[in-house]
């Protein structure tokens, strides 16, 4: 534990990840056809364009699976910001994703109330088992990459463990395999 | 209901009455047991009425403050010409609260009428739901939830044939403790990064979008729609008789080391050892209950002694020198290091800080670090000066209360464990220093 605050084991990039500083293909942009229409659908919801940032950063990421710096830009061209404020509202929240992610994206939650019940365990058996050799890692074969994260607001039901969207509750050591297992 | 588990008779089952049941999770089985008839009703009152229901029932915010509802929804002026907004704050993320998860899981539609009633008493045509992003099965059941009930013509611009036009809008939140402060709560929604706001002014004045704004927890929303069908009377009678300041039912989300963890719904004043023994079945096997928090992580821990003889109300925990705060019992007993526990909840604040205040910023990473070091065994006894020294520079001198929160814990952890840092400290680690050779 003797770690420094800023160090939660952050998801890290991949050695051979694109910042979108020099991608190998074109940016293909991500608002048109049907996720145009969503977002436009989303934009008559408020009084503002700048509201409808973080709904249009989802999109993105579900699109895209991560934010690259293209994206932002795109984001910032259609909701008439700048690519600069953009980027300082996702690196606000830790749930945007600034480079590509493992296939299975693993978040342990430690704070607290987990942690009494054993959350520490639970993380040193998912780095065991995936091959993660520490935290915010990607595995070897790009399937796995495990961090810690805060609460997730399941506490009875600990310790939570968020594999992508999904929620697993009450996972324990013992139980990583059988998770593990069910993952594609 | 003591969900997971099976409800105990001691309970009062108002808002988690159907949890785990899944026919009332869509809109023809919510109006099987009676959704949507207070809404009803309320388009039919004038708003004025509605706050007045609520103002005598005693309801109080769910979230953590507990300020009188009514009495926040009465600082909205009608007719002031400017467009009034309703944010519920469903952005739970409060370490040891998990009470709005499970409302939004099992009872989605009670979310919306409750949403789309408080909007209405407060002038305001939209209400946005912001969910902490995490909350994925959530999100999902109040989006579906919210699409039956614009499509059964509940929700728009003639909602339930009245004329009046109600929107209720889900909006994801991505990831930040801090969000779940009413400002920042509104910064993330326009837009912007979740710093809290500087107030005055104050939300009902200028808050969402710079316009006159509402803002509730879900738990506090989901009462309401039980408080018009039954009136005030109803609601006033849960409680202690000689605390008539807290009213009606409350769930409490309990965690940590106990032996039936859950969400569980008692009226105000419930007696907390019953509770704690009868209720969640008591400690583990062969271990014992060594403190508790009883309102969230943010809220001064106590020893069981202490805690055990508290009320279950907003004064209750106050006249024990606790809070009630959002509901979140978590529960450590004897075989956990509290120190370490401590720290732990201390990093939690380190890295939910939005660091824009330097006390916070500084504060929370330097206690957090002090706190580490003890439990690593390179603690001195200076330390523990220190960090009292540390939590008075955060408390009370910074934009919102994160910073007071991180303190809370190591304050009163401080005043009721001290022997156990003390303990860290002396068996502290002998580090070899190399000889020097003249």
């Amino acid at each position: 534990m003797n770690r420094s605050p800023d160090e939660m084991g952050e998801l890290r990039a991949p050695a051979d990840a694109s910042h979108g500083l020099h991608p190998a293909t074109p940016y293909t942009p991500v608002f048109v056809g049907a996720r145009r229409k969503e977002l436009d659908e989303l934009l008559t919801r408020y009084p503002t364009k700048m509201a409808a940032l973080l709904p249009a950063l989802w999109i993105v990421q579900e699109e895209r699976g991560w934010v690259s710096s293209d994206a932002m830009a795109e984001v910032a061209d259609v909701l008439e910001l700048t690519p600069a404020y953009v980027k300082g509202v996702v690196t606000f929240y830790t749930m945007y994703h600034q480079h590509p992610t493992a296939k299975h994206f693993i978040q342990v939650c430690t704070t607290s109330p987990c942690n009494v019940c054993g959350a520490e365990d639970v993380v040193k058996s998912f780095l065991k088992h995936t091959g993660c050799e520490e935290l915010g890692v990607t595995s070897a074969d790009g399937r796995f990459a495990v961090i810690e994260v805060e609460c997730l607001g399941a506490c009875g039901f600990a310790t939570p463990v968020m594999v992508n969207e999904k929620y697993v509750e009450s996972v324990t050591p013992e139980s990583v395999p059988e998770i593990l297992a069910s993952l594609d | 209901m003591g969900f997971p588990h099976k409800p105990s008779e001691r309970e009062t089952l108002v808002l988690s009455k159907y949890f785990g049941d899944p026919e009332a999770i869509g809109l023809d089985g919510w109006r099987k047991r009676g959704g949507y008839v207070a809404l009803e009703k309320a388009l039919r009152m004038e708003p004025a009425e509605i706050v007045q229901v609520v103002k005598d029932s005693g309801l109080r915010g769910r979230g953590g403050a507990g300020f009188p509802t009514g009495v926040k929804w009465s600082f909205m002026k009608p007719g002031d010409g400017k467009p009034h907004y309703l944010c519920c704050n469903a952005d739970e993320s409060e370490p040891g609260t998990f009470k709005d998860r499970e409302i939004m899981r099992w009872t989605p539609h009670a979310l919306v009428e409750g949403c789309a009633i408080g909007a209405y008493a407060i002038g305001a045509e939209v209400a946005y739901i912001y969910i902490r992003g995490e909350y994925t099965e959530p999100i999902a059941r109040m989006e579906q939830a919210c699409r039956e009930a614009y499509a059964a013509g509940i929700l728009g611009t003639n909602a339930m044939g009245t004329g009046r036009t109600v929107h209720v809008y889900v909006h994801k939140g991505a990831g930040a403790y801090i969000c779940g402060e009413e400002t920042a709560l509104m910064n993330s929604l326009e837009g912007r990064r979740g710093n809290p706001r500087i107030k005055p002014p104050f939300p009902a004045v200028a808050g969402l979008f710079a316009q006159p704004t509402t803002i509730n927890n879900v738990e506090t929303l989901v009462a309401v729609p039980h408080i018009l069908n039954n009136g005030a009377d109803w609601y006033k009678k849960f409680g202690r008789p000689d605390n008539p300041k807290s009213t009606g039912t409350k769930l409490f989300s309990v965690c940590g080391n106990i032996a039936r963890p859950g969400n569980y719904e008692v009226t105000m004043g419930f007696p907390f050892k019953d509770f704690l023994y009868d209720l969640c079945g008591g400690p583990l096997p062969g271990r014992k209950f060594r403190a508790i928090i009883p309102g969230g992580i943010s809220v001064p821990i106590q020893t069981v002694e202490e805690a055990e003889n508290s009320p279950m109300d907003y004064e209750g925990f106050v006249a024990n020198g606790t809070m009630l705060g959002s509901g979140g019992v978590i529960v450590i007993d004897d075989a956990q290091n509290l120190v370490k526990q401590i720290a732990r909840a201390a990093r939690f604040f380190a890295h939910e800080s939005c660091a824009q205040c330097t006390q916070c910023r500084e504060g929370t990473a330097w206690t957090t670090r002090i706190l580490e070091r003890i439990v690593a065994g390179d603690g001195t006894h200076e330390d523990l000066d220190t960090l009292l020294d540390i939590a008075d520079n955060m408390t009370g001198k910074t934009i919102c209360v994160l910073s007071d929160s991180c303190a809370t814990p190591v304050v009163s952890g401080l005043k009721k464990f001290r022997g156990d840092f003390e303990a860290l400290i002396k068996r502290k680690k002998v580090h070899m220093v190399p000889v020097q050779v003249a």
